[in-house]
């Protein structure tokens, strides 16, 4: 018996999960639970209370509307991945989806849980920051620029739940990631996304949090070509530095990432 | 203490269970299905893989309170009642996909879960799908002769 014990409980709504959670001293929502049972597994995490997304009806979905592909909280990264949806309106997605973790993890593993978790190696911030998605809530919607607040940080306050995130559907979009060999997490990942010459280029793994590398859209916004981001001078300053890479090689990386995301745009 | 329900290998089970038991504890230590293996603390090496409602998952990395009234596939329930081999055991048999075996419960779980998605994966696709599959005695390149072999069968 791994984790400390808690109270388990199985919301029917989104109301009554918040009631849950308002009414515990120290609650934690469980939706993939990809990393939040690996963490009380060795009891970093000992919450009171786990109150259980999974039941909640109309958390699922991948919806087209217009210019936006919107995607509810609950839905699994393999969902995403397999969508008709994603595939034809936002491929580089589906791409990114189908690269988290591995089969099981995308069986089990959410949009929500992962945007709400904001690891700073997770693959999906970096999604939410290129392709200008707004995060819906129980409480309101926030811009994707404005959500992910620091490591592990995010706008979300106490107690609320993200219910879907409406990704901007780009002229063209791509992704790539060098995952560390054991955990599939990004060691660097990039995401480019091209709006009719407006260019959004988002970083993640590189940093404590995902972050807009100005300079590449400037670039690419002139000459969308992976030779446009390949030699622009990315400093190490304020990258990761940890057993898996330097800041320096981290700082590589972001050129290499960035040449192949905008490669695998132009395919 | 929870009550729960569930259908296992086609069977319906009832059991009480504490909030914090891992799926995979129940299955082992209450219904004493030892085919399903815990391979490592972290959930990394998927010796644990258990189809819930016919996807793989990681039932070390679920709450059996999570799988009240939902179905559960072990290894356990993939022979045939007359205790013949399912066609991937069988290929896992024949092309020797096991060394030690304490990998190839959830190898053959994952590898059904793989072909219920992929009808004739190359070589390149069975790697990756078995990327949350680890076998500590690096039998890999029987386990994906047997797995392709099953794709053929």
């Amino acid at each position: 018996m791994y984790p400390s014990p808690f109270r388990f409980a199985r919301a029917n709504s989104i109301d009554e999960a918040e009631k849950l959670f308002v009414a515990s001293n120290d609650a934690k929502f469980l939706s993939g639970g990809m990393t939040l049972i690996p963490t009380m597994k060795l009891r970093l995490a000992t919450p009171e209370d786990v109150i259980d997304l999974n039941a909640i009806e109309g958390l699922a979905f991948v919806r087209r509307n217009g210019d936006t592909l919107e995607i509810g909280a609950r839905t699994r990264h393999a969902d995403v991945a397999q969508s008709s949806e994603t595939r034809s309106a936002l491929p580089a997605l589906a791409y990114l989806a189908s690269m988290i973790g591995d089969p099981s993890v995308r069986h089990r593993g959410t949009l929500g849980g992962s945007v709400a978790n904001n690891d700073p190696a997770a693959d999906y911030p970096s999604a939410i920051v290129a392709l200008n998605a707004q995060v819906k809530t129980s409480q309101r919607e926030i811009a994707g620029d404005e959500f992910f607040t620091g490591m592990f940080e995010t706008a979300l306050e106490e107690g609320e739940i993200i219910t879907s995130a409406a990704f901007q559907i780009p002229s063209r979009a791509g992704y790539s990631k060098f995952p560390n060999p054991a955990s599939r997490y990004a060691v660097v990942g990039v995401f480019v996304a091209d709006f009719d010459g407006t260019i959004r280029v988002a970083v993640t793994g590189a940093g404590p949090r995902v972050f807009r590398q100005e300079e590449m859209e400037t670039a690419l916004s002139k000459d969308f070509t992976p030779a446009a981001v390949k030699n622009i001078n990315i400093s190490p300053e304020g990258l990761n530095s940890d057993l898996h890479a330097s800041a320096e090689y981290r700082a590589h990386l972001i050129n290499i990432m960035a040449a192949r995301a905008v490669e695998a745009a132009l395919s | 203490m929870t009550s729960i329900t569930l259908n296992i290998n086609g069977e319906p089970v009832s059991g009480d269970v504490e909030d914090r038991t891992l799926l995979v504890h129940f299955l082992r230590e209450q219904l004493a299905l030892t085919g399903t293996h815990v391979g490592c603390d972290t959930s990394q090496c998927g010796c644990c893989t258990v189809h819930l409602d016919g996807r793989a998952i990681k039932s070390c990395t679920m709450f059996a309170v999570q799988a009240d009234g939902h179905d559960v596939t072990t290894i356990e329930g993939l022979a045939a009642e007359d205790g013949s081999l399912h066609p991937i055991q069988a290929a896992f048999q024949e092309h020797h996909g096991l060394q030690c075996g304490y990998c190839t419960p959830g190898m053959i779980m994952m590898a059904a879960d793989m072909l219920s998605r992929h009808k004739k994966p190359d070589e390149q696709t069975i790697r990756k799908e078995l990327e949350g599959n680890l076998c500590r005695c690096t039998g890999y390149a029987n386990i994906i002769k047997a797995i392709s072999a099953a794709a053929e069968a």
